[in-house]
């Protein structure tokens, strides 16, 4: 599944927040490894699957502790690269979409300003090109009149239209790798899937790799290739989406058995009994993060 | 103790309160230079209270004969040009000082909070008239609006505080009208609303503690202001009137014997400035415990 | 227990003027419980903020257990009808006790007993006398909403009006919720309104649904006719397909509905 040569490797990732009720752990030995494939990270808050995502892209905040044997993408170490050279890999290399695109937009600037900007930063274009170019990228994202929104500000555009935005303009420097953080979650089911069939097609045409960060169980099922399920910090366990329903893990069962669903019956739903001797090897620090 | 304040369950109100208020202490206290206000001002409290201990002489007693002695130890800040102890002036001048910005605090803070909590809650008509009431005064340069005052009602140290008063509860007016409007809309004004809580009910006890915290934090600051402005009045002879010790009133005293006599001038603008910049610390320092903006 | 026809409701004045809600009407029985489902800017939302009399500018007829509701309401109307909103953080004001919050409403009604009142809600709503004292933020999302629910039953309503009480909750905390209301439902004889955006908790807790777009109805249908698939609009078709998860190729078949 995750190639040859994998795209992104994570060993014994972990991430410690200092607090003064004392130092939280929201990441524990964390590791995976992944090629050109669609892994999701499924989690409750407080998992740290947001706080995995940002840790990758070196986007905590320095106060955070972070220490991980190994993070490898395309064969560079992370780890080693100064915060100069991470501004070069973030944007070109890996890009980050968020839940919400108004936070994300500077709002006083027109959409297509700034998407033809995130081109020109990584590439050596004229005005002209990079217009051209980001007329091309908001066709691709399937907004029908790219001319007329390339004018607009974010305050002018509906959310799902804005998330397009977002990823048209996080992909625009052809990125081999893509987080995206909650992408859909603020949309309407329909729209979100619409999006989501978006993001699918650029993956499989550009062959990217795609890191999808929900708390949608059902979703990420349906849309990835292979879930990671997070839970306290740690990986519960990584399965095969289609194997998912078939999954022994008792917090994996127990995310799916508590979701209402339409043909399911209208009595009790099943709660989730946590048990803390899931959360293996002991952790070497207290207490469990919550998202960022 | 420790325990009982910070118990995840408690068992009444009052703990529960007690718990949040040494929390917020406990933040208060990491801010030194909030500490050092607060003991400043503490210590102005204490020597107004207990000025007729500590001052040696009387504050309003002439003696011809002794006038502009330079500091020793019998006037250890010198006399001024009555013969006057400036030391003992200094002393019961605190209490003027003290009786000025708490009447003011205490006219101007509910006055501005009323307003603003008021014309942001119903909106429409009442917030039209309330807040352009607000800005006609603002309108005014605060000192000269008070001098007018003043003027009119004749000078004296209290029409001085009124004039204050009236001059300073707009800006409060305006604070509060915004987080008013913040948290008009927000469910658990929803919620009570649909419990059938009338609009008094709403702005007494739902929305005004969640103005507080900000308008303690303004008015604390602004202390210093309404102490120059005082002063000011003081210096102008608007304030009050001689032989009161009134700290602005002495430096417009000592204005005429600057270059010989320094400390007729220096001691009570040393007084003045020591204070003000006592509220303006503690103000940062309550901001950064109560303001919720402030991060948590 | 809840008769809406022809509800009319509007925002803004003049060129801005918008029409929210278009011709609305529904009828709920006493212990029932009614679903109103669609997507953002449906106005199913703005329906029950309008029942609840946190919207003026309505027209049309509302009654509930028989009372015809006007633009002001009652203090009875506030015993009989209570609410619980989305957002957990912003629905419990954040400087007053779980205690403060549960006591208002037994003041603002007179109801004495205030103690053992709210020591018997939560109870009710499974938290028990140790969250009694604590402030909001020294709670979780699913406990605050249990909050929520309790400072609804303390006036001993009628009907609760659930404005999407779980979506801001993890999915085994919804799970929980639910069921609290649906055991707090059975016990009482309540009649629930439940606004969602998401078809599989309406079909969970409600035995009829409405489904709104656009500020229209579109189909009022049962929870069998659900389960079937016997569904008649196609914007209805469309949400029942998007519910169950990506599909490529269902995606591109997708339409925008006027």
């Amino acid at each position: 599944m995750a190639g040859n040569t994998p795209l992104l490797t994570v060993n014994d990732l972990s991430v410690v927040f200092p607090s003064p009720k004392g130092d939280v752990c929201a990441v524990n030995n964390l590791g995976f490894s992944m090629g050109r494939e669609k892994i999701g990270i499924v989690g409750e808050s407080g998992s740290g699957k947001s706080v995995t995502g940002r840790a990758v892209l070196g986007l905590l905040p320095p106060y955070a502790r972070v220490t991980a044997s190994d993070i490898t993408f395309k064969g560079r170490n992370l780890l080693t690269c100064s915060e100069k050279q991470m501004r070069q890999i973030r944007g070109r290399q890996i890009s980050m979409v968020m839940q919400d695109p108004k936070y994300s937009l500077n709002p006083v600037r027109t959409v297509g300003n700034q998407i033809s900007e995130a081109y020109t930063i990584h590439h050596k274009a004229g005005k002209k090109q990079a217009r051209q170019k980001t007329l091309d990228m908001l066709k691709a994202v399937r907004i029908r009149n790219p001319a007329q929104v390339y004018g607009l500000y974010p305050h002018e555009v509906s959310g799902g239209m804005g998330q397009r935005i977002m990823i048209a303009m996080m992909l625009i420097p052809e990125p081999s790798l893509l987080i995206a953080d909650e992408p859909t979650s603020a949309l309407d089911v329909t729209v979100q899937l619409q999006v989501l069939a978006i993001l699918d097609d650029l993956v499989q045409e550009r062959g990217m790799g795609l890191i999808f960060i929900s708390h949608d169980l059902a979703l990420v099922s349906s849309f990835c290739d292979r879930v990671i399920i997070m839970y306290g910090g740690q990986i519960m366990e990584v399965v095969d989406a289609v194997n998912l329903h078939k999954s022994n893990h008792p917090y994996t069962k127990g995310l799916l058995g508590c979701l209402p669903k339409i043909d399911g019956n209208p009595d009790h739903l099943p709660t989730l009994v946590r048990d803390e001797a899931w959360l293996k090897p002991p952790p070497k620090c207290f207490g469990r993060g919550t998202a960022l | 103790m420790r325990e009982w304040l910070l118990a995840d369950t408690p068992e009444s109100s009052f703990q529960a309160w007690a718990g949040r208020a040494y929390l917020g202490l406990g933040a208060f206290m990491k801010n030194r230079l909030a500490v050092l206000g607060l003991l400043i001002i503490v210590a102005l409290i204490v020597i107004a209270v207990f000025a007729p201990v500590i001052a040696p002489y009387d504050p309003v007693e002439t003696r011809i004969g002794n006038r502009l002695a330079p500091l020793s130890s019998t006037h250890y800040l010198g006399t001024d040009e009555m013969g006057r102890d400036i030391f003992s002036r200094i002393v019961w001048g605190s209490r003027l000082t003290l009786y000025v910005i708490g009447l003011v605090a205490i006219i101007a803070a509910p006055v501005g909070l009323l307003v603003g909590t008021v014309a942001g809650y119903f909106g429409g008509i009442v917030d039209m008239v309330l807040m352009r009431i607000t800005d006609i005064i603002l309108a005014f340069p605060k000192l000269i609006l008070a001098l007018a005052f003043v003027s009119a009602l004749g000078p004296g140290i209290e029409n001085a505080i009124i004039a204050i008063a009236i001059t300073s509860w707009p800006p409060y007016a305006r604070i509060s009208r915004a987080e008013t409007l913040t948290i008009r809309h927000s469910d658990f004004i929803k919620a009570v609303r649909l419990q059938g809580a009338g609009g008094l009910r709403i702005i007494t006890g739902h929305i005004m503690p969640l103005c507080l915290s900000s308008l303690i934090v303004r008015v604390t600051l602004d202390m210093a202001g309404i102490i120059l402005t005082s002063a000011g009045l003081g210096f102008l002879g608007l304030g009050a009137q001689p032989p009161c010790p009134e700290w602005g009133a002495m430096t417009a005293g000592g204005r005429a014997y600057i270059i010989d006599y320094w400390w007729l001038i220096t001691m009570p603008g040393t007084a003045i400035f020591i204070v003000s910049l006592a509220f303006n610390l503690l103000g940062d320092g309550l901001r950064e415990v109560l303001d919720p903006r402030g991060g948590n | 227990m809840i008769s809406i026809e022809n509800l009319n409701i509007f925002f803004g004045h003049g060129q801005t003027r918008s029409h929210a809600v278009k011709d609305v009407g529904f009828t709920v029985e006493k212990g029932e419980s009614f679903g109103l489902v669609g997507e953002s800017g449906s106005g199913k939302s703005t329906v029950l903020n309008c029942i609840a009399g946190l919207l003026t500018h309505w027209s049309g007829h509302m009654e509930i257990d028989g009372v015809r509701l006007t633009q002001t309401r009652d203090m009875a109307f506030y015993r009989k009808v209570q609410m619980v909103f989305q957002d957990p953080y912003g629905s419990l004001h954040p400087r007053h006790t779980i205690d403060r919050t549960l006591k208002e409403p037994v003041k603002i009604h007179r109801l004495g007993d205030a103690n053992q009142r709210v020591a018997q809600v939560l109870e009710e709503v499974g938290l028990g006398a140790k969250f009694r004292f604590r402030f909001p933020h020294q709670l979780s999302g699913g406990q605050r909403q249990r909050v929520a629910v309790a400072r609804a039953l303390i006036l001993d309503p009628e009907v609760i009006l659930l404005d999407e009480p779980t979506s801001a909750l993890d999915v085994s905390i919804q799970a929980e919720v639910l069921n609290l209301l649906q055991d707090i439902r059975k016990e009482k004889n309540l009649t629930y309104l439940l606004v969602s955006h998401d078809l599989a908790v309406v079909c969970h807790m409600c035995n009829r649904l409405l489904v709104m777009n656009r500020g229209k109805s579109v189909e009022t249908l049962t929870r069998s006719q659900l389960k079937r698939g016997a569904i008649s609009e196609k914007y209805t078709k469309q949400l029942l397909i998007a519910s169950k998860g990506y599909d490529r190729t269902a995606i591109d078949q997708f339409q925008d509905f006027e």
